[in-house]
């Protein structure tokens, strides 16, 4: 009754939900055996920067629009592309409608 | 051949308003290549319920010594060409006072310059 | 005949009526009162609700229903209009009402301050009643009409804030687009009245022939009504719009487009469900030609979808284009589907895309409501000028993080189940499209994870220190969306068994849908 059949394979979610609370209490056990006796207010729970000096947090955010500044940089051929063809203009909205239909309209003469 | 000649209009009238459409800057020409797409459509709508010689398919007014119902032409078309034509009209409406909102806000009727909104 | 007997027959045109009529009462309605206005709009809704869950109890256990304006029975020539519901549109009917509802009840704390407020619920109830309309009709012209009601009325509503100039730019591109696809749907009607001399979807599926006309039909209906959906490449108008409405009523326009991808289900599976078969050139059987064009189209909405969305930095575009993504999935399930007609996993496969209209309604639209939510406490769009609202917004950001991991397929939301389904019988056609596929489905949680980062993560900024949690009927509205993709994501079965799997099986049993018509006459 739970169970998604997809005929190769099956879903249950309601398994996946209890393998999941299982796994949680075995690492919560785990991390009980971790050390306790690090000492506050010392170097060690300091944030490391590589040796750089930690600053205020609203000078650390980073704003959305460079948070995937590596994958935009490393994309950058496949970017400019689309966003050449996004260009905002209506008549190009119904040119690329008028191109979609002819190219189908050749795949339907053809066949 | 010269009854194919409706049909040839039909297609010739969608791809000049699709021309239109495509390749003229100017916001109005826009809405009035879409209106001739739209013309272009009903005629095709129209074409397809004509009879030779036929009259109008008014069914208590049928002049004397009409064959019922060959001799009438379609209604069906006729009815569909008429809706068309009244969504046409509202379509038509909307386009133009958004045009002339757009012509306020922008200062320009270039479809080229309208694309604050892209990418 | 009973009260309720004669309730259920008359049905499927009360489901139109309603809306319909109350959108014409409403300006007099608001005259009375601003809250008057606001519980009739909802009431209306949820009559029209009930007369859905009517006919949907009864077409679910006794097969489709047929109506038929003016007249009692089927007689010949048979030019009247006729609305066919079977399980399939009972699907898209609740699926529109339900997001109706919940997008008034957004509204209500969303637009309070606006004026205009009388129009914008008659229009909201006009596109309701066309996608209704589009989904229950059985007669290939009126479906045209609905579709041009829809255009209008969407087109209205993206129009509300008139007196921003980019609202007007994205309701001008809508209705450009929109219409000219309508005007080549109706060219496409004629060359079928041309050929067949009906308009009856049924009627024309039992005439068709497969005549190159035909095939030229088919590509402008696909095409037109595909850019209404907003598959790729055609798509451009839909962040455009989606952008730039009102969040509370893209759930109105999104379900006024989900009734387009219904159109081309019904052309599809119903309209040419006869003549998929034929045998044509090179001995390509036409449905594979058929499903690998709308697969191919469907991959392209993915990839453009998701690789668009990782740039955005307006939130409602960003969704716009998570929404091209997703209908992309819906593309590719039908296309897989229509592929490998006949055998067990085109079967699992349009469960899947069925399953994932709902499941994208239910998602993106929770998603535009936690958007619209962060545009109503800040004012602001843009996600650079937006930090921290996790702070004062905890509610929200629930609601954001059920809504962005749902989107995204992760386990155990409801995304996950029906592109599970998606995935495990895309596979079956070709493994690279199931790669395609999981990887949009990472992108669109690194897309969502960026949101969550940029917007409620991170320090609070100085000019938002005041900003407060929406309010009570936004909440609400987010909460019910929220609550739903949680129960389907853990207990996929109760609507797939329900709904699903029945709107499948009337798809895929076209030969039903014909002689509830042809065989009658």
């Amino acid at each position: 009754m739970f169970s998604l059949e997809s005929g190769s394979g099956f879903w249950n979610p309601v398994l996946w939900v209890l393998v999941v609370f299982v796994l949680f209490l075995l690492f919560y056990g785990i991390r009980g055996f971790g050390r306790s006796t690090y000492k506050k207010g010392t170097e060690q729970t300091k944030v490391f920067l590589s040796g750089n000096k930690e600053t205020s947090a609203e000078e650390m955010h980073v704003k959305a629009s460079n948070l995937y500044w590596g994958f935009t940089t490393s994309m950058k051929s496949l970017y400019s592309v689309l966003r050449k063809m996004h260009t905002g203009n209506t008549s190009d909205y119904i040119l690329w409608f008028v191109l979609v239909l002819a190219v189908l309209f050749l795949i339907m003469g053809v066949m | 051949m010269i009854e194919y000649i409706p049909f040839i209009a039909v297609v010739a009238m969608i791809i000049i308003g699709l021309y239109t459409v495509v390749f003229r800057r100017n916001l109005i020409k826009i809405v009035i290549g879409i209106s001739i797409i739209e013309s272009g459509v009903n005629l095709f709508l129209i074409i397809l319920g004509y009879r030779d010689g036929g009259v109008a398919p008014i069914f208590t007014s049928l002049p004397p010594g009409t064959s019922f119902p060959e001799g009438m032409v379609l209604p069906v078309p006729q009815a569909l060409t008429l809706t068309s034509i009244v969504i046409g009209v509202a379509v038509l409406a909307l386009m133009l006072s958004l045009v002339m909102h757009i012509y306020r806000k922008y200062g320009t009727l270039d479809v080229q310059k309208i694309r604050r909104l892209k990418e | 005949m009973t009260f309720l007997e004669t309730l259920l027959q008359q049905s499927p045109v009360l489901i139109i009526a309603t809306p319909l009529l109350s959108a014409f009462l409403m300006p007099l309605v608001s005259r009375i009162h601003a809250k008057v206005r606001d519980v009739f709009a909802l009431v209306v809704l949820g009559v029209t609700s009930c007369f859905v869950g009517l006919l949907a109890s009864d077409v679910l256990s006794h097969g489709p229903r047929i109506y038929i304006f003016g007249a009692q029975n089927l007689s010949f020539p048979l030019v009247r209009i006729l609305f066919e519901v079977d399980s399939m549109g009972v699907f898209m009917a609740i699926i529109t009402v339900m997001l109706a509802s919940i997008a008034v009840v957004y509204s209500w704390s969303f637009l309070h301050q606006q004026d205009g407020l009388d129009k914008y619920y008659t229009l909201l109830l006009l596109v309701v009643t066309s996608a209704l309309g589009m989904e229950l009709t059985g007669d290939i012209f009126n479906f045209f009409v609905f579709l041009e009601i829809s255009c209008i009325a969407s087109c209205a509503l993206i129009a509300f804030w008139v007196d921003e100039g980019e609202a007007l730019e994205a309701a001008f591109k809508y209705i450009v687009v929109s219409s000219i696809g309508a005007l080549f749907v109706l060219f496409a009607i004629g060359i079928f009245y041309a050929q067949y001399n009906a308009l009856n979807i049924a009627t024309l599926a039992h005439l068709l022939q497969f005549t190159f006309l035909d095939k030229i039909v088919l590509a402008i209906l696909l095409v037109s009504l595909g850019m209404k959906a907003g598959l790729a490449p055609m798509h451009m108008w839909m962040p455009d719009s989606y952008g730039r409405a009102p969040p509370s009523i893209i759930l109105i326009i999104m379900s006024a487009t989900l009734a387009s991808v219904y159109g081309i289900l019904r052309v599809m599976f119903t309209l040419y469900g006869n003549v998929l078969t034929t045998s044509l050139r090179f001995s390509l059987p036409a449905h594979v030609i058929i499903g690998w064009i709308l697969i191919a189209l469907a991959i392209v909405s993915i990839l453009i979808g998701v690789i668009m969305a990782l740039v955005q930095t307006d939130l409602l575009r960003l969704i716009g284009y998570a929404g091209v993504a997703e209908i992309g999935y819906m593309f590719l399930a039908i296309g897989t589907s229509i592929v490998a007609l006949g055998t067990s996993y085109a079967t699992v496969a349009l469960h899947g895309g069925l399953f994932h209209i709902l499941n994208d309604a239910l998602d993106i639209g929770l998603l535009f409501l936690v958007a619209g939510a962060i545009y109503y406490v800040t004012k602001k769009r843009s996600l650079d000028d937006i930090s921290g609202l996790a702070r004062s917004m905890k509610f929200t950001t629930v609601f954001f993080i059920i809504g962005a991991l749902a989107v995204a397929g992760m386990p155990p939301l409801n995304g996950f189940t029906s592109k599970f389904l998606i995935y495990e019988s895309v596979y079956q056609v070709n493994p690279i499209l199931s790669i395609i596929a999981l990887l949009g489905s990472i992108l669109l949680l690194a897309i969502f994870i960026k949101v969550l980062y940029a917007a409620f993560l991170g320090p609070e900024l100085p000019e938002l220190k005041d900003v407060k949690e929406a309010p009570r009927s936004m909440l609400l509205a987010m909460g019910f969306l929220a609550v739903f993709a949680v129960v389907i994501g853990l207990f996929p079965n109760l609507v797939l068994d329900t709904l699903v799997k029945p709107a499948a099986t009337a798809l895929l049993d076209h030969a039903q849908y014909i002689s509830m018509v042809v065989g009658g006459l």
